[in-house]
């Protein structure tokens, strides 16, 4: 299992570097944004109802109604009961969304490395970039097309039918873009349209409920997210090309 | 991996197998991923979805 214990290596690298890329990146785009919605996002449910809201250090805030968790769940911003943990403001909330990115980082870094390694494996920076920009395609923009990054205070449809939407359609997207670049019959491209087309045909699952904060807000949050993605993914592409190389040996 | 391609087309015989003792470890990265991605940004219990919570909201994971 030499080649499985390079993947990981070289993947856990990968997706170090890319999970610190993201942090930085976050800090000024994402991060900003997601505070300022915050503060919309608490005011509607303050003014909607004592509801559990977990953003704030325990104690900060009164957790009620957690018997109110169906009803809550359907109108308001709802994370379970009402008295899980959740980091402190500050550097504690900081350390575990960078743990966060570092991990998610891992994540697709083994995905992207297991693919392109089906393929021979990367040979180049430029090469890597190239599966960056897909992973890009299929993580960020495809699954953005329907379901558009929501800032805290747009209020989804229900949590797991986003789920699944957001899943299939990457992996319809992923599935779509193998078939258009190694298919070789036209059938084979025919497919892989309508592979991509297909989730937006069947459409997302869209919110009942008018969002709680601006429509600037929640538009400058959607570039922010998307841009986030293109430098996450381009820096996981360019590091695992980059840097397998070096394990090529193994 | 470039020797392991040499092989690969020096011996058809050979190629099989090889090719299957790649596949199987790619394959498991590939699910170890899958496996990750899922903690990080899909798990519902409400400790993971706190903790990762600026992360799933940059990335564009559905949230909450």
């Amino acid at each position: 299992m030499t080649l499985f214990r390079t993947i990981v290596l070289l993947a856990a690298l990968v997706g170090f570097g890319a999970g610190v890329v993201l942090t930085v990146v976050q800090q000024f785009g994402t991060q900003p944004l997601i505070v300022k919605a915050e503060v919309f996002e608490q005011a509607r449910s303050e003014a909607s109802a004592p509801k559990p809201h977990d953003h704030e250090p325990s104690g900060a805030h009164d957790h009620l109604a957690a018997s109110a968790a169906d009803v809550a769940a359907a109108e308001a911003h709802e994370h379970g009961g009402g008295d899980e943990w959740a980091p402190a403001d500050g550097a504690e909330r900081f350390l575990w969304t960078l743990a966060a990115n570092v991990v998610s980082g891992v994540g697709f870094a083994l995905l992207l490395v297991a693919a392109s390694e089906l393929k021979g494996g990367l040979t180049s920076w430029r090469e890597g970039l190239f599966w960056g920009l897909a992973g890009f395609a299929v993580f960020t923009l495809a699954p953005s097309i329907g379901l558009p990054p929501e800032a805290p205070g747009v209020e989804g449809a229900p949590l797991m039918d986003r789920q699944v939407w957001w899943i299939g359609t990457a992996v319809a997207t992923a599935a779509g873009l193998a078939l258009l670049a190694y298919g070789r019959s036209a059938l084979a491209a025919l497919g892989a349209i309508v592979l991509i087309a297909a989730p937006h045909v069947i459409g997302a699952p869209q919110a009942t409920e008018a969002p709680a904060i601006p429509r600037d807000l929640e538009h400058d949050f959607v570039v922010a997210v998307t841009v986030t993605g293109f430098v996450f993914w381009a820096a996981i592409g360019v590091l695992a090309g980059a840097l397998r190389g070096r394990f090529a040996a193994a | 991996m470039r020797p392991v391609m040499t092989d690969l087309t020096r011996s058809p015989t050979r190629a099989g197998a090889l090719s299957a003792a790649r596949a199987l470890p790619i394959v498991c990265a590939f699910l170890l991923g899958v496996f990750v991605i899922g903690g990080t940004g899909f798990a519902q219990m409400a400790a993971a979805h706190n903790a990762a919570h600026d992360h799933r909201h940059s990335i564009g994971f559905p949230c909450h």
